[in-house]
């Protein structure tokens, strides 16, 4: 394979999610609710130009939301998000986490109210801190392993 | 609608209101005095657990206020039996009475229960979650006993892993600037967001496992109980609880006015011999309950 050629190819229209936290590709798409039925790539611990291993996911004919920008963070608070129109990069932006996430996760204490048969939605708060920890809006505990939280 | 979940939800001032409220109380709930502050009114206690101090003295409480009680304690007679959600427990109970008083085995359902309740619900315990009225009480005991909250040392003793009053209630201590010492059997430490939180507040005294190394400097001595069902080797349950008992020759070597709390049941943690010694206050303690819930149930029914 000549140097310079590219391990996958360019896309014309979607998105490109760069600089995703080695090993976390399959789980952003977890928490977008993408299945099998899109036209993508995926490159799992690729070599990063600042130093490290990356994972990059390349998305055919879809535009993130800012919502689902937002669960992209939920996972990988470093990853930036391009959309690509026409081969071009039209928009770049760092994703935030979100401040409550409500639904996607299930809480990691299962003795968590939230864990019963009970009609309510899961509901988690970014912690005050640097931290990057989610706390459980019922049981007060902090969510461990978070990506394994993630309902399918 | 002012529910009670969490003693985090109180800042230092709602705090002091409360335990004020307390003690215009203690006449009536000593019986010295009645009152008919919350006649007509009704409360539903409802226990998915066993308890006895908590559920009595809420029902001391209102019934001394003048009010009435409805509830029941244990699912065995309840439709919860049939399958039953906390969510239309608390829909159905809270038609029927004016605040509800829940304990439940698990963690946040007290919180559940403010979704889906058009009257004040009370937390009286969650799994190993909240307890805000044990720590009210708590409170109100060493401000009785001590005459003040903030500048005392408090050793918290035993299981300090499982013991969710212990946990509350150091928060609450730092709230208003004490030492905190913590002593417990290796493995039953406290939870380390609560060190944490005491270390950054600069409250943290010794963390040790021995109660004989902060005897001398204790103002309040704080036991829990250490539950057998921690250790799978029953020789090791004897051994640690041994040497966590709190008797009259450890608290000979403790400061002159030292005090013994306990939240209750207490199995072998506190010898008999200490109930007779002017040091024990756990069960002072105990009633202290009654006033300080009749204070809650004033407020967030009698909206006083």
């Amino acid at each position: 394979m000549p140097e310079k050629m590219m391990k996958v190819q360019r896309i014309e229209h979607g998105t490109v999610i760069d600089h995703i936290l080695p090993g976390r590709a399959f789980d952003i798409l977890k928490v977008l609710g993408i299945v099998n039925d899109r036209s993508m790539s995926i490159l799992i611990n690729s070599h990063s130009k600042k130093g490290g291993k990356k994972d990059i996911l390349k998305i055919e004919d879809v535009e993130l939301s800012a919502d689902e920008a937002s669960r992209v963070a939920l996972i990988s608070p470093q990853a930036t998000i391009n959309i690509i129109v026409g081969g071009k990069v039209v928009k770049k932006f760092n994703a935030e986490a979100p401040k409550v996430v409500r639904g996607i996760l299930t809480c990691s204490n299962p003795n968590c109210i939230s864990n019963q048969n009970e009609p309510i939605t899961s509901e988690f708060r970014l912690g005050p801190d640097d931290g990057h920890r989610y706390v459980c809006t019922y049981c007060e505990r902090d969510i461990i392993d978070l990506a394994k939280r993630i309902r399918w | 609608m002012r529910h009670v979940i969490s003693v985090h939800d109180f800042s230092v001032e709602e705090i002091v209101d409360v335990l004020d409220r307390a003690e215009d109380m203690v006449a009536i709930a000593r019986g010295e005095t009645t009152s008919d502050l919350l006649r007509g009114r009704v409360l539903a206690c409802i226990f998915f657990e066993p308890s006895t101090r908590t559920r009595l003295s809420f029902e001391t409480a209102m019934n001394r206020l003048g009010g009435g009680v409805i509830g029941f304690a244990g699912t065995q007679a309840t439709s919860v039996v049939k399958g039953e959600t906390l969510a239309d427990t608390i829909r159905m109970v809270s038609g029927y009475a004016d605040a509800v008083v829940l304990r439940h085995p698990r963690e946040g359902a007290a919180k559940l229960a403010t979704e889906f309740s058009g009257v004040p619900i009370v937390n009286a315990g969650d799994g190993a979650g909240q307890h805000p009225t044990q720590t009210l009480l708590d409170l109100f005991t060493i401000r009785t006993e001590m005459g003040r909250l903030e500048g005392l040392t408090i050793s918290l003793v035993g299981d300090l892993r499982y013991g969710r009053t212990v946990h509350s209630l150091a928060i609450a201590l730092s709230k208003f600037g004490n030492t905190i010492n913590l002593v417990s059997p290796e493995g039953l430490e406290m939870p380390g967001e609560v060190t944490s939180e005491l270390m950054a507040k600069g409250m943290l005294g010794k963390a040790c496992h021995s109660p004989e190394e902060v005897i001398s400097d204790t103002d309040i001595l704080y036991a829990t109980r250490i539950q057998k069902e921690r250790f799978p080797d029953p020789v090791e349950y004897e051994r640690v609880a041994g040497m966590y008992r709190v008797d009259p020759d450890l608290l000979s070597r403790g400061p002159e006015g030292l005090i013994v709390m306990h939240p209750l049941p207490r199995v072998n943690e506190i010898t008999p011999e200490v109930d007779g010694m002017p040091q024990a206050k756990y069960f002072e303690q105990a009633f202290n309950g009654v006033p300080v819930r009749m204070a809650l149930l004033s407020m967030v029914i009698g909206g006083k």
